[in-house]
């Protein structure tokens, strides 16, 4: 694995090991044993089929109540990330793009993300408006977004790449240090996804230590987004981790050997 | 999620309005109510003959009315209104110079912002304190335009020609129950006459504060918008917190004339031990523009359904309103429009948050008379619960008489969901903070309707409702 520029820790900064993890109240485990290690500045790309468990592991690590973890532990930064709050995880430093975002009547997204970075601070401390407005502007130039966007409600009547895009904005804004990404290129189109890939190295290089977990289907966002391993995810666990090639050999086979290893 | 405990510990406590202010009423009446305390109270405002006959017309009226048997619980009504004082004078006079207003009510209403927002935002300010405005003032540019800006007792004295001519017109006491009730014992509330062609560019506000313990409280509004005119009115409300129940009774008269705009607020932030039952009617004539909107956040209870009634053609009429019911309190709200002349339009659009054990419920009529040709209406209502205990119920009454009338009627209740509250913990708040800007959302539609101080003082109200924390 590369050793990515700037970075003198080589610990990882999250580590997955043995997590199992189910749908709150059902029988069986989605996730049966993930083992993933990000040092700080990684990029690791996540394939695997439909159904396999690439959501359920992101909506995990950034703790949605839905789901309980069965076993296995997820540590981010030292700390055991699996006894935080969502708001905590987010403060700490996890975000998570999601593949389906909701809708948030009646919020704008300068509002939406005003509050969101108000929260951050400490009591008694109030965001400087003007400061916000200014790095508001400048992310939505650097995502190609037109500024009237900003007073949009969150997600109400967006396109699919609008969405996306949204989603890829709040990111550029909170500037996390653990950013996940679930299928952020699905349904953007060329020039968006292009859009969207400048929009994440641009933060890479403006934070050398932020890791990413891109989950997607498709080796076109990696031409893009060079990552610095590829996990392959079949039936709730890692099957396969390697190089960029693995990638490439996946868009050339699909998944047809693994669901023969798996079965087996 | 501990949703729980984010709802917890959410009662009377976060009422920031909750303080009693210590002052000696001038004078007031002993507790309950009968024919001597309506003559009483017509003396003290030195009132002429007519009016009193009709106060005690009214009051033989509301006796034979019955409790109504909908709308809220009214079942310990009668007993709360055998121990209540019907009137408490404050003062002596009303004053026009808050110098001259004595010093522990001129700080209660310092403590609720009113001077400030007078000096930044307001046209004229009037201030209610039990009984009787305390304070009434107008600037000194709309009063040379021949804007009567007045206390009703003023109102009475000052212009009787014009009162007359319009008192009762609107909302006869024979109305409903409580509507008599006020036609009998009615003190304080505003006299506005805004003269043909005025456009008043701020708005107009009166403040009611209740003070006194067990207090009842029936302030009577009048208002007459002249053709063409253009004016905003808003009324605020707020109470101690008390033991013992309390009752506000108002009615509210607005005859818009033609062409006239005329918009109403209320943001009615009663103590949750209060009876909130008010009759708001206007008349709108001709092309003229009438619009309420109506913001219930507090109260034990509230039954209010403003409407407009369109005599003139091309006649129309808006409500807009938001409800809040916490725990316990029921906010019994809606709206209704009344079409009886061709090409009249209208729509209500109302919103109302259940939390807790709270119940908010739209109440509304929607009448088109023969003869109302193309009238248009649309009603909109949306509830949001935010527990499972929480409750919402919607009685929409429509009848209709005239074939080339439209109408739309439209409600959706949601729920704030778990997904929604996921999202917003995932960038970093907690969860009263996501729950109250989901709930700002919610209510987004209207709150950018009220003037930017309101809005924002709405929003922290809700804000603080989230919480659960002293503010
Ligand atoms: N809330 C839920 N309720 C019921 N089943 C669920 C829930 N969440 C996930 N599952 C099931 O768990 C499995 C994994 O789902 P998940 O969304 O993690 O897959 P994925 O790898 O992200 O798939 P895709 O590539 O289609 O996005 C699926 O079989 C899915 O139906
Ligand atoms: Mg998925």
């Amino acid at each position: 694995m590369n050793q990515p520029e700037g970075q003198m820790d080589d610990s990882p900064i999250l580590s997955i090991s043995g997590l199992t993890a189910r749908v709150a109240g059902e029988p069986i485990d989605i996730l049966k044993g993930v083992d993933l290690a990000v040092r700080p500045g990684e990029t690791h790309a996540i394939m695997g089929p439909n159904g396999s468990g690439k959501s359920t592991l992101a909506k995990v690590l950034a703790g949605h109540p839905g789901y309980e973890v069965t076993g296995g532990s997820v540590a981010f930064r030292g700390q055991d990330l699996l006894e935080m709050e969502p708001d905590e995880r987010a403060q700490t430093g996890v975000f998570m793009a999601f593949q389906y975002p909701v809708e948030i009547p009646g919020v704008s997204i300068a509002n939406f993300l005003r509050t969101a970075l108000q929260a951050r601070l400490a009591d008694g401390e109030e965001l400087d408006l003007f400061d916000f407005q200014e790095l508001l502007v400048e992310r939505m130039e650097l995502l190609d977004m037109d500024p009237a966007f900003a007073e949009r409600h969150v997600n109400e009547g967006f396109s699919g790449g609008e969405k996306k895009r949204n989603e890829i904005l709040q990111m550029a804004v909170l500037k996390p240090t653990l950013a996940v990404m679930d299928e952020t290129d699905s349904g953007l189109d060329i020039d968006a996804l292009k859009i969207v890939a400048h929009g994440v190295n641009t933060l890479k290089k403006e934070m050398p230590g932020m890791s990413v977990l891109l989950i997607t289907h498709y080796q076109r966002i990696l031409d893009h987004i060079a990552p610095d391993a590829v996990h392959v995810m079949v039936g709730g666990a890692i099957v396969q981790s390697g190089g960029p090639e693995v990638a490439l050999e996946l868009e050339a086979q699909g998944y047809e050997e693994y669901r023969a290893v798996t079965a087996g | 999620m501990p949703q729980n405990e984010v709802i917890q510990g959410l009662d009377l406590d976060d009422y920031k309005f909750g303080f009693v202010t210590d002052s000696e009423p001038v004078f007031r009446t002993r507790p309950g109510l009968d024919s001597d305390i309506v003559r009483q109270i017509s003396a003290r405002k030195d009132e002429p003959e007519w009016m009193l006959k009709r106060r005690l017309k009214a009051l033989d009226i509301y006796e034979s009315k019955p409790m109504p048997d909908w709308g809220g619980d009214l079942s310990e009504l009668e007993d709360t209104l055998s121990e209540t004082y019907f009137y408490v004078k404050p003062q002596e006079k009303m004053e026009r110079s808050w110098d001259d207003v004595p010093e522990n009510i001129k700080q209660t209403f310092e403590r609720l912002g009113i001077p400030e927002a007078e000096r930044k935002i307001l046209a004229g300010v009037g201030a209610q304190y039990d009984s009787e405005m305390v304070y009434h003032s107008l600037k000194e540019e709309w009063e040379s335009k021949g804007v009567i800006f007045d206390s009703i007792e003023d109102g009475l004295k000052n212009h009787p020609e014009l009162f007359r001519k319009h008192f009762g017109t609107v909302i006869p006491a024979a109305d409903n129950k409580f509507a008599a009730l006020n036609s009998a014992v009615w003190s304080g509330g505003s006299f506005v006459y805004i003269p043909p062609g005025v456009h008043l560019e701020t708005p107009l506000q009166a403040y009611f504060r209740v003070n006194q313990e067990r207090l009842g409280q029936f302030e009577r509004t009048l208002i007459i918008a002249g053709e063409g005119s253009r004016a905003h009115y808003i009324e605020g409300c707020t109470a101690p917190v008390y033991s013992s129940d309390s009752f506000h009774s108002g009615v509210i008269e607005i005859v818009v004339g033609r062409d006239a705009f005329f918009r109403y607020t209320t943001i009615q932030n009663w103590s949750t031990n209060m009876y909130n039952l008010v009759t708001q009617r206007a008349l709108v004539q001709q092309g003229g523009h009438m619009e309420w909107l109506d913001g219930n956040l507090g109260s034990k209870l509230t039954m209010k359904y403003p409407s407009c009634y369109l005599m003139g053609e091309g006649a129309h009429g808006e409500i807009l309103s938001i409800a809040y019911a916490g725990d316990g309190q029921h906010q019994d709200t809606g709206g209704k429009v009344i079409h009886v002349a061709p090409n009249t339009s209208s729509s209500i659009v109302s919103k109302s948050i259940s939390k807790g054990t709270g119940r908010a419920s739209y109440r509304g009529l929607c009448k088109v008379y023969d003869g109302a040709s193309n009238a248009k209406s649309n009603v909109e209502c949306d509830a949001l619960l935010i527990n499972e205990t929480s409750r919402t119920d919607t009685f929409p009454y429509i009848e209709i008489d005239e074939r080339s009338a439209s109408v739309g009627h439209e409600a959706t209740v949601s729920k704030v969901g778990d997904e929604q509250l996921f999202y917003l913990m995932s960038r970093g708040m907690d969860e009263a903070e996501a729950m109250a800007l989901i709930v700002r959302g919610f209510i987004e539609p209207i709150a950018k309707e009220l003037p930017l101080e309101y809005a924002v003082e709405l929003n922290r109200l809700i804000e603080l409702e989230m919480e659960g924390s002293v503010g």
